[in-house]
């Protein structure tokens, strides 16, 4: 991959814009909600302790796919959860919540508006992911092998583990710390779901929506006192094809990184959308992360993922350290076959 | 704000069936016709933002993740939006909005569909069956429109006519028919009641691409003998689906929207200040309800500028001299079309289809059951008004 960076790294515009608040709904195995429903509970959370509304919202932007969902055009019903009436400056993306993020900061910029209420949402349970995922691949080349998500992570974990930045072990410590279960040897004991991933590798179904605040400049100080201000941010992809990549490294995410302005500044914490331990064995590298830095401290997606908000729930905890005190943390999102497609949020406390 | 402008627009031939390429090679037409026009090459990209309709309509779940080669994005950001019909237009916003926002120079804004790989009624259905299709969704608000307006039936075959007499000035339309007529349209099946055959948009393969870029860029494409058009006013607004009291055929949110940009561009009276739009008119009557809902005609009047003709090139207010939605639909790709065929007018390169003297143009786009609005209003310079 050539890695072609020709942006600026960060906005000539100087508008400060903050994470202020965020909430989760259902994140469990199977919800009876819909995710309307999942969402109309996350976004009147997130809203609620902060004193707002949905009419004091400027604009929204919503996360979500219509293939997990099982049906066309199915955000539209989800103008229901964030009150769309009187109309809402509004979009939506056909990705995780952390790129309806994206979308939001970069509109929240212009200046003329104050608050965004920006959502992921996912309702994984209904579906069987093993015939899902073989549709985002190449629909020439890759998806006819009909090989899933989990047959694409082995094989990255078999480059990294070659690459002698994970091991199997290695792997089976990051699962007992993000989900508290088991010992090293038990997990190992058990068998290969795809070589050399085991069920402990691999992440849970799960069901559930995520919703976050964000306020501009002085708004953002007047709702609440610490404010989790956005000072990096960035987003990189990749060739599609796996075969065409270096699976032991990540350029994009370094590129994003780069961009967010983390090889100046380390973090405290970093929430790191790694579905698979060894995902997380690889960013930790890419990244640099030192044993100082925490890395998912809430369990990860190992522990939930509500695919297509398990993004913006990264950077939800992420904005959470800041909230208690923190300085700087960091969420990261992720799209496609093997670490496609990668996102980097840098949040930071101000005294 | 950093002030934009689009510098280069492209398209593909639309067709029924574009067997000749594949999805990849469907957007690299539109996107490198757009990059010839802005005399750049990808490298001069700093990212991409992809939209198209639902995915269920070529079976491929977030083809900017298999694209991103096509796309020339490996190594930058790449963005996929989807707002249902309106996502075209809402693209081209996206994409603006990198600029404005400071974070991205040059901006490539794609939008595509290939409705040929799959089913495009049936998707519409939510792939459920038993879909109404667009059309049987807006009979209704196309009849309510009449009823109120008092609107005689010919006006929806004039506009069918129209807008195909002005698709044979367009090479890249995909509807071309030579002997179109009233008596044509008139005589084609009933479809919906009160929407016949003839007028109905065309299901087509096809994609778009836009090159959007900061003010230097703009300037630089200026002193080039290149005019850019300038990004007045861009606004996406949504409302919600089914309660009493809403009305589809004048939608609160479409209100707004154009509000939204009229006001954003400086536009005190849009009748005379807006030369020519591309509205997003699926089926015929579409064009009298946006002209009113976009406050172009006054409430129930809009069907009297089609009768006398204004609507047509050359005339008051020309409306989608493309030939419009009507004549050409990949329907991801339709809203960034009429941005884009905006764009072209007041840079004075639409060729045969081209309104003389064209300064200020309004794109627009809409989806789902006329929920979802995007506009953007361009011109031939920062202050067309002055």
């Amino acid at each position: 991959m050539t890695a072609t960076s020709t942006s600026t790294s960060q906005p000539r515009t100087s508008t400060d814009i903050a994470v202020i608040g965020w909430a989760q709904a259902a994140i469990e195995r199977r919800t009876d909600q819909n995710e309307t429903q999942m969402l109309m509970s996350a976004i009147t959370d997130a809203l609620t302790p902060l004193g707002l509304t949905r009419a004091d919202v400027d604009f929204t932007c919503l996360g979500s796919c219509d293939y997990i969902t099982g049906q066309a055009f199915s955000f539209v019903a989800n103008l229901d959860a964030i009150g769309a009436w009187p109309p809402k400056r509004d979009s939506h993306v056909e990705m995780d919540g952390a790129w309806a993020l994206y979308e939001a900061w970069l509109r929240l910029h212009e200046g003329d508006i104050e608050i965004a209420v920006v959502t992921g949402s996912g309702r994984s349970s209904t579906g069987d992911p093993s015939l899902i995922y073989p549709m985002e691949m190449d629909p020439y080349v890759l998806a006819p092998l009909g090989a899933d998500l989990v047959t694409f992570a082995a094989l990255q974990a078999r480059a990294v583990i070659a690459a002698g930045l994970a091991d199997e072990r290695a792997m089976a410590e990051v699962s007992i710390r993000s989900r508290g279960k088991g010992t090293v040897d038990e997990l190992l004991a058990g068998e290969y779901v795809r070589e050399p991933l085991r069920r402990h590798d691999l992440p849970p179904i799960t069901d559930g929506a995520v919703a976050m605040v964000l306020a501009t400049g002085d708004r953002a100080r007047q709702l609440v006192e610490r404010p989790a201000y956005i000072t990096g941010f960035d987003h990189r992809t990749e060739c599609h094809n796996p075969a065409l990549r270096r699976l032991d490294d990540s350029p994009s995410t370094r590129i994003a990184a780069r961009e967010a302005g983390l090889d100046d500044r380390g973090v405290e914490v970093a929430e790191l959308q790694a579905s698979f331990t060894h995902e997380e064995l690889l960013l930790r590298h890419v990244l640099d992360l030192g044993d100082d830095v925490s890395v998912n401290p809430s369990g990860g997606a190992l522990r939930a993922n509500p695919i297509m908000a398990t993004g913006l729930a990264r950077i939800g905890y992420a904005a959470d350290h800041v909230f208690a005190g923190g300085t700087r943390a960091l969420g990261h999102a992720t799209s496609g076959p093997c670490l496609q497609q990668n996102l980097i949020c840098v949040l930071e406390g101000r005294s | 704000m950093i002030p934009c402008a689009v510098v280069g627009v492209g398209q593909t031939h639309h067709k029924s069936r574009r067997r000749d390429v594949s999805f990849g090679g469907l957007v690299r037409e539109a996107v490198f016709r757009a990059l010839d026009d802005a005399r750049m090459t990808m490298a001069d990209i700093d990212a991409v933002v992809l939209g198209k309709a639902p995915d269920l309509f070529e079976g491929v779940m977030k083809p900017e993740l298999y694209l991103s080669d096509a796309l020339g994005a490996v190594g930058k950001p790449m963005f996929r939006v989807h707002t249902a019909g309106s996502v075209g237009g809402t693209t081209g916003l996206v994409a603006a909005s990198h600029v404005r926002a400071g974070k991205h120079r040059t901006v490539l804004a794609v939008a595509f569909e290939k409705q040929s790989e799959g089913n495009a009624q049936f998707a519409l259905g939510s792939g459920r069956g038993a879909s109404l299709g667009a059309g049987g969704s807006f009979a209704p608000f196309v009849r309510a429109y009449i009823h109120r307006s008092g609107a005689p039936e010919h006006i929806g075959w004039t506009v069918a006519v129209k807008d195909r007499l002005n698709a044979l000035k367009n090479p890249y339309a995909h509807l071309r028919i030579e002997d179109i007529s009233i008596e044509k349209v008139r005589d084609s099946p009933m479809m919906w009641d009160p929407i016949r055959y003839l007028e109905s948009c065309p299901s087509s393969d096809g994609a778009c691409a836009v090159v959007i870029t900061d003010e230097e860029g703009a300037r630089a494409a200026a002193a080039d003998n290149r005019p850019p058009a300038w990004i007045l006013g861009m606004s996406s607004r949504s409302e919600a689906g089914g309660f009493p009291g809403r009305d589809p055929v004048r939608p609160r949110a479409c209100l707004q929207c154009a509000d939204d940009v009229y006001q954003e561009a400086g536009i005190t009276n849009p009748r005379e200040q807006i030369d020519v739009a591309e509205l997003y008119v699926p089926f015929s009557w579409h064009e009298p309800i946006w002209l009113e809902a976009h406050a172009l005609a006054d409430e129930g009047e809009g069907w009297q500028l089609v009768d006398k003709g204004d609507t047509e090139i050359g005339g008051r207010l020309p409306i989608n001299p493309s030939g419009g939605v009507l004549s050409t639909n990949p329907i991801g790709a339709s809203g960034l079309l009429r941005f884009a065929e905006a764009a072209n007018q007041v840079r004075g390169g639409a060729g045969e289809h081209q309104v003389d003297g064209a300064k200020v143009a309004l794109g627009m786009a809409y989806g789902a059951q006329s929920q979802y609005f995007s506009m953007w209003i361009v011109a031939n310079s920062l202050q067309p008004f002055h």
